[in-house]
Formats: structure tokens, sequence, C-alpha cells
């Protein structure tokens, strides 16, 4: 009866709130296939008008970070503040810098 | 989700312990893929499930009217108002399986009376005037309710409260209108819409739950930052709310013991009918079966339409396939 169901696959919803922004993750969703997926994110993510373009992308592509592993993966960017434009000094009074 | 666990040892599940406490004590987000307790996530799975059935077995006394509306502006927004609940009822499926629960088994365990929904819904709607009557004081408890969970500790879960809430906002405006309509009608109108608060008030304050000291949950889910105020402060803020809107509908709460306290800051109210409460709860209120007799027969009736989507997905999967292959030849 319901093994249907269980097939259908988890998709992931991205919605453009509007031209000129990128498309951002709304949440998820099952369909069997990926015309239903869009169908439904519509129906259940854009009832108000928030989007005008949709992705949806089969949960199971998603590759991820591991938070197991956060610290040592994003730790090379934590010791850099040289890349800020803040780290540098620059006399008071200098103009467009 | 299936994470597999590196190999146990006492001092790494005690720094991750740590760093779970820390998160939360931190006004930090918990995430789907970080460790957390397994009763956090029981618990959060339990909630989250609950919440979600409430949101679709809530479709039904409303829609019991969709097709005896007064107007078709009235019907549409009503088909809209349960559109939403239904939408609500899956953002919060999709939260609950973040947690690793399956979406199968959150309808099977709903189906079989194994997990619950909200009381609230196992009253029935006699008259138009209940759309009103569920969208003013059923949809204001659960606004009431549901603001503070917009910042549960749990990301996803957060996150899907507040989509409902912005949403839900309509659905108690537009139930105020139709009360107010109502009120402004003829003295047969003006009763009606009286009578539907009259029933609808004590259920909806028994939405918040037990009091404080008979809570089981209570407790450890403000600990967990799941629950920010306990069920008597979420109730009273709700009656706080609900007297002087009263007024201005010009009906009144059908409570002898309802005055202003001026010493505390709050309106008392009387002593509410907990043994209703548990009888409902234990499947005794007016439209329990019904409730779920309605919502098996749902789901059986949809099999074809699951089982027609999946065989065109599948058809057609097959045919992109081959479509592929020639084209590589």
């Amino acid at each position: 009866m319901s093994e249907s169901r269980t097939d259908w696959p988890l998709w992931e919803v991205f919605v453009r709130g509007r031209r000129g922004l990128s498309h951002t993750h709304a949440g998820s969703l099952h369909a069997p296939d990926a015309t239903m997926a869009l169908r439904n994110a519509r129906d259940l993510y854009t009832r108000r008008g928030e989007g005008v373009s949709l992705w949806v992308v089969p949960s199971t592509q998603i590759t991820a970070s591991s938070p197991d592993e956060k610290d040592p993966f994003f730790e090379p960017a934590a010791d850099k503040p040289y890349r800020h434009p803040t780290f540098y000094e620059v006399p008071e009074g200098v103009q467009n810098l | 989700m299936t994470t597999t666990l590196p190999e146990r040892d006492a001092a790494h599940d005690d720094a991750r312990a740590a760093a779970f406490d820390a998160a939360v004590a931190a006004e930090e987000r918990i995430e789907p893929r970080d460790w957390m307790p397994d009763a956090y996530r029981a618990t959060l799975v339990r909630q989250i499930a609950q919440h979600a059935h409430s949101e679709i077995i809530g479709m039904q006394p409303e829609a019991n009217w969709i097709s005896r509306a007064p107007s078709l502006r009235r019907k549409a927004i009503l088909l809209a108002k349960v559109q939403d609940e239904a939408g609500h009822g899956l953002y919060l499926y999709s939260a609950a399986e973040t947690l690793g629960a399956s979406r199968d088994e959150l309808l099977d365990k709903l189906h079989t009376g194994r997990q619950k929904y909200s009381s609230i819904f196992n009253y029935p709607t006699l008259t138009w005037a209940d759309v009103g009557a569920i969208g003013w004081l059923v949809d204001g408890a659960a606004i009431t309710n549901q603001v503070p969970l917009c910042r549960c500790s749990y990301g996803p879960y957060a996150r899907a409260m507040v989509r409902v809430c912005k949403e839900e906002s309509f659905h108690q405006r537009q139930g105020y209108e139709l009360l107010l309509a109502l009120t402004r009608g003829t003295p047969a109108q003006r009763a009606m819409a009286q009578d539907a608060v009259d029933r609808w008030w004590w259920p909806s304050l028994m939405m918040f739950g037990p009091p404080d000291d008979e809570s089981a949950h209570s407790a450890q889910s403000m600990a967990w930052k799941i629950k920010r105020h306990s069920n008597d402060e979420l109730r009273q803020r709700f009656v706080d709310i609900c007297v002087p809107q009263a007024e201005s509908l010009g009906l009144t709460l059908p409570d002898p013991e309802l005055r202003w306290n001026a010493e505390r800051g709050h309106y008392d109210h009387g002593p509410i009918d907990w043994a209703e409460f548990k009888q409902v709860l234990q499947g005794n209120g007016p439209c329990n079966e019904q409730r779920i007799g309605q919502r098996r027969r749902a789901h059986e009736e949809g099999a074809w339409v699951r089982a027609a989507a999946s065989a065109y997905a599948d058809k057609h999967t097959a045919h992109q396939g081959a479509e592929r292959n020639g084209a590589a030849a």
C-alpha cells in the first residue's frame, strides 16, 4: 500500500526569490521524479509568490563537508586575517582606499 | 540519514556532549549532522511528528465547510488556508526526517495511533461560525505556541516554524474578520458567533498543555532550548491577548471568573477541566475516530495516485535512459 511512497526520493528545493538574487535552500520534499518534484516545490514553497525560479536536486547528489571535520576543514581560513581589508593600517585622512 | 560513528570511547563522547551543550548554551543552532544526545533527538522527533500530524489532521474540521462557505470570497480563503495547513505538515515532516525518521513510519504511527496530534482537532465544527472561532482562537493559540519555536535550538525545526508563523497570521486574521462579519449581522448570526466562541474557548486554552507542575517533558525541553516558555506562561499570554479582542468583537468569553488582576498585571481565569482534556487525549473526544478514520481512508484511497506517479516516473526514466543511449550510439 505505502511501498510506492517509500520509493520516492527526497529532493532539496532551492528558490530564487527575485531576479538578481541567487537561489537559496528552502526545504525538501518527496517526489517520484524531477518533474513532480518541481510541481510539488511550486505548491509547497511558492504559494505566495516567493519565487521566480526553482531548482530541485536529489538529496543523495549533495556532497557535504562532515561536521566532525569542521575544525580542521575550515581552520586554514581562521589564521589569515591579512585576507581582510581591516588588517591593514592606513594613515588618517587618506581617501578612497 | 545514518552516519557511521567512529569507535566509541568515553572521552570522545564527553567531548561531543560538551560541544553540544556549549552550542545550545551559546544560542547556536544544532544542525542535522551534528552530534546530539539520543534523548534530544527522540524528544524532537516526538514533538515535530505530533506537530506535523496536527497540521494534517487540522485540515479536516475546516475542510468540512469548504463546500458550504457562504460566498466565493470565503470559499477561496478557506481553500487557501486548508492548503496552507497541508504545507505546514509537509515542512514539519521534512524537519522530522532530518533527524532520521522516515515519512512512511511517521504516517504509519499516526494511522495506528502510536503518535498523537493536538486534541483540539477532535472537536466538531458544527456551524460556519466555527471556522471563524478556529481561525481566531485555535490558530491564535497555535501562533502563541509557535512564535517562540522560531528560536528553537534545532535549526530545521526553527526554520520550518519561521515559515509557518508567517503564513499563520493570515489564518488568525481571516477568522477574526469572519466573526466580525457575523457579529455585525443578524441576531441569529451574532448568536451563532457567540455559540462558536463558547465552545472553542476552553479547548483552545487546553492547547497549551497541562499545567507546569504536571507537564512531563517541559523541564528537559526548556534546558535544551527546544521550549522557551512554560505552558502556563504561554496560556496566560494568550488569555491576555484574547480578552480585549473579544471585547472588540462584542462577544463574551465563557468564563465567569475571567477578570483583570491589577496586582499581577494579567487576567485571571477560571479552572480548566483537565479531566475533559485527558478524555479527549485518550481517544474519547467527540471526533477522534472520525478524524483518524478519514485520514486512513484518504491515504488508502490515494494509493492509486501514488502508484501511478511512481509508474510514470519509472517509465519516463527508462525512456530517457533509452534516448540517451540512442544518442551515444
